[in-house]
């Protein structure tokens, strides 16, 4: 008889989730799949963990994962996630969300949650268009790219996220593409051992939605366009990072440290406290 | 019992706004996000001052989106958490009232109604958003909603409104208006142990058999939160007994949206409370809230100098609506009249739970509250 063996990482799965709602192609998937090895190689305490998701197709990750989890209305899993953090700053609270979730409708959100460097951390599937509402014009559409909305193409700037993350004040920044799996899984762990707002963007392929008006019609065709445009450059100015179909810099541009609106509120509370007790 | 350290005990003067502040404070209250707005920015500031000295948070968020999201967010991590807005702010709240309502998240928004559409009039007081507090999200839900009289009112409801949530796990408002809000009067803050402080369910059942949206007898689930080892999952969704979504499950729809709005229908009657005088015999009864009830009042007692056999029923539930005592007060009056600061909201409520009794609106915008001559006119025209 042959035993049923259970996944190494079952447990860090909602079984009666599956199957998950992302096409083949997807590069969702990928992500949450570095994201449950980068828990597994920790050895991460699944108890002080809490996933945050907005709305869009990646914003069902949160679902999947065996953790406290919350799927919140669109744009705003960071405002969430800053009540949480606050409120019990030993819980690691992570935000995974896509491109419109986070920089359109959630866009100021973001940038205030890393201006104060609230200790959360947040991974962006970008995948230049909004999947879950059929393939529409997002704030990272590259210019002249097809959409159902631009039906003669973009003509909107695309934000460059690492940039904007880094100049909004995130203490760790890092772009990947779902072709570096190790480099992400790497750049996740890093991302959970953190104090401060910290960022990872995920160059994600989406060929069911947005790469069959584009000229990539499957995955392999757009991680093909990952391969060839990727260029890791550690440390670079992130201001000269725009996507562009030529070039994608990937790799990571920040890595400091300061203190976090978490440290300063308790230690300030801390100090009123004395204060009071005087 | 209310934590000490929290409560000032004493008799004080203080405005409506600290009044609130301090209610929340004794209610539990450890968590404030908000963003600043007349004329409720005093409770903000108060709570700034008056937090971090209980061990609590305070944080002023980008906007008022962020704001109610952040609230939500502490609610889940396990802490009493509020805003206070006006208007243009409890607009903007809307959408995460919603969500606040479909996860079952206690929490209390302070509305303290000015003059509106849109930007309106800051400094003046207003009663044009109680049936946004009803409405103002998509959707079927319930809410629950009060209405403070006086400063004693502003703190007492506060507290209150704290326990309702916690009860119901619902978005709790109070409905205050600019006059409560920015009056000084007289408040007794009463001893820690006199404060009646209700506590959110906990679960009882092992943490893997846990279901987080399987109710109770009294339709609402008790409540884990973020890092109690549950490890459950809550979504904006339609969602089962075990919060996962069901987007094309019409049972599942069904079971859910009746539930939550049954969990304050069928406790109506637990929830509603509205203050009665000189309701015996009355043939005249005014319906009124808020700072209005206080002009009705002594409208009401100078008819009755004047042989008017007229009444006041006033409103301290705004939502649910305390039909059973309109119906009843409307029973034996020949006439109601329903003063409100806006153009006839409430007053649709009233005329409705009045039946046959012909019913008046006397409305006033754009300056002070009512004069208590300008309704006993009305009570006179009527009688």
């Amino acid at each position: 008889m042959m035993e049923a063996l259970e996944h190494p990482f079952a447990k860090y799965l909602r079984a009666a989730m599956m199957p998950h709602i992302w096409c083949s192609g997807c590069g969702n998937g990928i992500i949450l799949n570095a994201f449950v090895h980068a828990l597994d190689e920790l050895q991460f305490d699944l108890d002080k963990l809490v996933v945050v998701s907005g709305i869009g197709c990646i914003g069902r990750a949160a679902g999947y994962t065996n953790v406290d989890s919350f799927h919140t209305t669109h744009g705003r899993p960071i405002a969430f996630a800053t009540g949480v953090k606050l409120a019990k700053p030993e819980l690691e609270v992570v935000v995974i969300s896509g491109d419109g979730d986070l920089f359109a409708i959630g866009g100021n959100h973001f940038i205030h949650a890393a201006r104060r460097n609230i200790g959360i951390k947040v991974i962006c599937a970008n995948n230049f268009n909004y999947g879950m509402t059929g393939g529409q014009v997002g704030p990272t559409t590259p210019l002249e790219a097809l959409t159902t909305t631009t039906p003669y193409g973009n003509i909107e700037h695309p934000f460059n996220l690492v940039h904007l993350a880094a100049a909004s004040g995130a203490t760790y920044v890092a772009r990947w593409t779902t072709l570096h799996v190790r480099m992400l899984t790497m750049s996740i762990k890093k991302l959970l051992q953190r104090k401060g707002f910290s960022f990872i963007e995920v160059v994600s392929p989406c060929p069911e939605i947005y790469g069959r008006h584009n000229k990539m019609r499957t995955g392999l065709e757009m991680m093909e366009w990952f391969r060839k445009a990727s260029v890791i450059a550690n440390f670079s100015d992130p201001a000269k990072a725009e996507i562009t179909p030529e070039r994608i810099v990937v790799g990571e541009f920040v890595d400091v440290e300061k203190p976090t609106y978490e440290q300063l509120l308790y230690s300030k509370m801390a100090q009123i406290a004395r204060e009071e007790a005087e | 019992m209310a934590e000490k350290k929290a409560v000032l005990t004493g008799v004080h003067f203080m405005s409506g706004d600290i009044a609130c502040a301090e209610g929340a404070l004794a209610a539990g209250c450890r968590f404030f996000a908000g963003y600043p707005i007349t004329p409720a920015t005093e409770i903000a500031e108060h709570i700034a001052a008056r937090m971090p000295k209980v061990g609590g948070i305070y944080i002023q968020m980008e906007d008022e989106i962020a704001s109610i999201a952040a609230v939500i967010g502490a609610s889940y991590a396990g802490l009493k958490a509020m805003t206070a807005t006006s208007g243009p702010g409890f607009s903007l709240m809307q959408e995460n009232i919603g969500l606040a309502a479909m996860t079952e998240a206690p929490c209390v928004i302070v509305d303290v109604m000015r003059g509106g559409p849109s930007t309106g009039q800051p400094t003046l007081p207003g009663q044009q958003d109680v049936m946004q507090a009803k409405w103002g999200s998509h959707g079927d839900y319930e809410i629950i909603a009060l209405a403070p009289s006086s400063v004693q009112e502003m703190f007492d409801l506060t507290v209150e409104a704290f326990n309702l949530a916690e009860t119901y796990r619902v978005p709790t408002l109070v409905m205050a208006d600019e006059v409560v809000a920015h009056m000084w009067e007289r408040v007794v803050i009463p001893p820690a142990e006199e404060i009646k402080i209700v506590n959110r369910k906990k679960p009882n059942t092992p943490q893997d058999k846990y279901l987080p949206f399987m109710p109770d007898d009294d339709l609402v689930p008790p409540m884990a939160c973020f890092g109690e080892g549950y490890r459950f999952h809550a979504t904006g969704l339609t969602h089962d007994e075990h919060g996962y979504p069901r987007t094309q499950d019409s049972e599942a729809q069904t079971r859910l949206v009746q539930r939550l709005c049954d969990k304050i229908r069928k406790n109506a009657d637990k929830i509603v409370r509205v203050e009665e005088a000189l309701l015996e015999g009355a043939e005249v009864v005014v319906v009124a809230y808020g700072i209005v009830a206080r002009a009705a009042l002594s409208a009401v007692r100078k008819a009755r100098e004047q042989g008017i056999k007229a009444g006041l029923l006033r409103l301290i539930t705004l939502w649910p609506f305390p039909e059973k005592h309109v119906a009843k007060a409307a029973e034996r009056a020949k006439a109601i009249i329903v003063p409100e600061m806006n153009c006839g909201q409430m007053v649709r409520e009233v005329e409705r739970a009045a039946k046959t009794t012909p019913t008046y609106h006397v409305s006033k915008l754009g300056e002070e509250p009512h004069t208590p001559m300008e309704i006993l006119e009305a009570i006179r025209r009527h009688s």
